[in-house]
């Protein structure tokens, strides 16, 4: 890393948030489709799921946060798509400023973005009854959880973004991410699912996010979920972020 | 005045099976402009990326301003700037904060300062507030070749910079172009314009099949083809002349009298 990097990632960082506030879309569109599952899930077919709670909106929302980030990422591989189509990204590569700031930036540009969709949903489960007695410490845990969350699979989008060849491909890899949450804790109790689809369900990452940020607003005792969940995000940020980088030195090469 | 701005030997690069710079050797004195002349294809832009640290070739030694591109990349990109095949700019920001924006990565002092004399030295000012999403192609060609010289760089590479602009524009960008000769700054042109060449060049490199098999003034050039023999009507060849007859079948290179004869015919019709 060289000596301006901190320099040269706060101006690009600075490009890319002009994006994103000046097409604002990408923000609301990143919250809106996870409050329709909300409205969905609470109104529609709230009444009807058991899920052990007086208050289903309670038990959603962490699900929803998960499923408006998974979702959200997809913005980060399209615009370094874009960066690349349009030969900006070559301009920066010729110019004597530090590499990774150019990959910085997006991710967290992404990360703050994703923040703010967040932050619409909550306001969105504040009013249709969401509570919590949480207080600034289990608030900060969320909030960390979800940005390493983030950045996890920011660096998986950016590996997208490099390698794709069309716009679509390069949005399209979120798809199956957006999923992940249905066929986990985030909806209903995993203990009411049969066998193969129970162990699925318990074994990957986002049960375990899940199941710590509803404990952390409920002001329960977090368990080994948290470390478990601490696990997968850190394991997927370096995987993803050792391959997004060998991919963006293939393409500078 | 005479030393060498860029220096380039036995440059090979290949993409799969497709061997586009079979060894590529010139030189480029600084201050002047050299204009790489050459169908699509034949590596042009290939060229530029070495040069610009972007790509590395397969064998051969490019250096810029005495940096070698692969050793001394970071020096390089502190002597250079490049501007692209298509204009490099940002749709989303207006002029003037693309201009800044340049202006803090290159760490000049007083980036807004730097951004609005660059604006009225390119005719943007009234344009610079506004979203370059909504510019012209040539405001656009002209903004890129803005940010191309914040931080005066030593040399200047400029990747066909008058594709797909309309006559107006292009001689603007030619303005600028000599402009920037005149003020010591060392350009290297690629074009497929023979005309581009011939106007702005004080030499010219044909490159082809991946070598560069003519490399002169364009009087030189003119001279190496046999004066010509003319039978009807008193005419220099142009440059579109030598560079077809150089490119095309070798055979027909000394062949004047259908290079002749076509021209005859077609100005006794």
């Amino acid at each position: 890393m060289s000596t301006h990097f901190f320099s040269d990632t706060s101006v690009l960082l600075g490009r890319s948030l002009r994006h994103i506030f000046r097409s604002a879309d990408t923000i609301i569109t990143t919250a809106i489709t996870p409050i329709a599952i909300m409205l969905l899930f609470v109104y529609v077919l709230g009444g009807a799921i058991k899920a052990g709670t007086d208050n289903y909106v309670n038990y959603l929302l962490p699900g929803i946060m998960l499923i408006a980030i998974a979702s959200g990422i997809a913005y980060t591989a399209f615009r370094l798509f874009m960066d690349l189509k349009s030969g900006i990204f070559e301009r920066f590569h010729s110019m004597p400023i530090s590499r990774s700031s150019v990959l910085w930036a997006h991710v967290l540009t992404s990360v703050i973005a994703n923040l703010l969709s967040v932050v619409i949903i909550v306001l969105v489960g504040l009013m249709m009854g969401f509570r919590t007695s949480a207080g600034p410490l289990a608030w900060l845990s969320v909030g960390g959880i979800l940005v390493l969350f983030t950045l996890a699979l920011t660096w998986v989008a950016v590996i997208a973004g490099l390698g794709a060849s069309t716009i679509e491909g390069a949005s399209a890899f979120s798809y199956p991410l957006i999923f992940l949450p249905f066929v986990s804790s985030a909806f209903v109790p995993t203990k009411t699912m049969p066998g193969p689809v129970r162990w699925f369900a318990e074994n990957q990452p986002v049960t375990s996010i899940v199941n710590s940020i509803q404990d952390l607003f409920a002001q329960r005792p977090v368990g080994s979920d948290l470390w478990i969940a601490l696990a997968w995000c850190l394991g997927i940020l370096v995987i993803a972020y050792a391959f997004a980088n060998a991919a963006y030195r293939r393409k500078m090469a | 005045m005479t030393t060498t701005a860029i220096h380039v030997r036995g440059l090979e690069k290949s993409y799969k099976d497709l061997h586009v710079l079979r060894g590529v050797d010139f030189e480029v004195a600084s201050g002047t402009i050299f204009a790489l002349l050459g169908s699509n294809g034949t590596g042009k832009t290939t060229i530029v990326k070495i040069l610009s640290t972007l790509l590395k070739a397969d064998a051969g030694s490019a250096a810029v301003e005495g940096f070698d591109v692969v050793g001394e990349a970071r020096q390089v990109r502190e002597s250079i700037s490049l501007t692209g095949q298509f204009a490099a700019v940002d749709e989303i920001l207006t002029g003037k904060e693309n201009l800044v924006l340049v202006a803090r990565l290159r760490h000049v002092r007083n980036p807004g300062h730097v951004a609005e004399d660059l604006l009225s030295q390119f005719d943007l000012v009234d344009a610079g507030s506004r979203r370059v999403a909504t510019y012209s192609g040539g405001m656009r060609r002209r903004l890129d070749i803005a940010m191309s010289l914040i931080g005066d760089p030593k040399v200047i590479f400029l990747d066909e910079p008058t594709t797909g602009l309309d006559p107006e524009a292009r001689l603007e960008v030619w303005k600028i172009v000599k402009k920037l000769a005149n003020q010591g700054t060392t350009v290297l042109l690629t074009t497929q314009y023979l005309d581009e060449a011939e106007q702005l060049a004080d030499r010219i490199a044909i490159l082809h099949s991946g070598r560069i098999i003519a490399n002169g003034t364009l009087a030189e050039l003119k001279g190496l083809l046999p004066p010509a023999k003319i039978e009807y009507v008193e005419k220099q060849p142009s440059l579109e002349d030598i560079f077809l007859a150089l490119v095309g079948n070798r055979a027909s290179v000394g062949d004047r009298a259908s290079v002749g004869s076509r021209e005859s015919v077609e100005d006794m019709s």
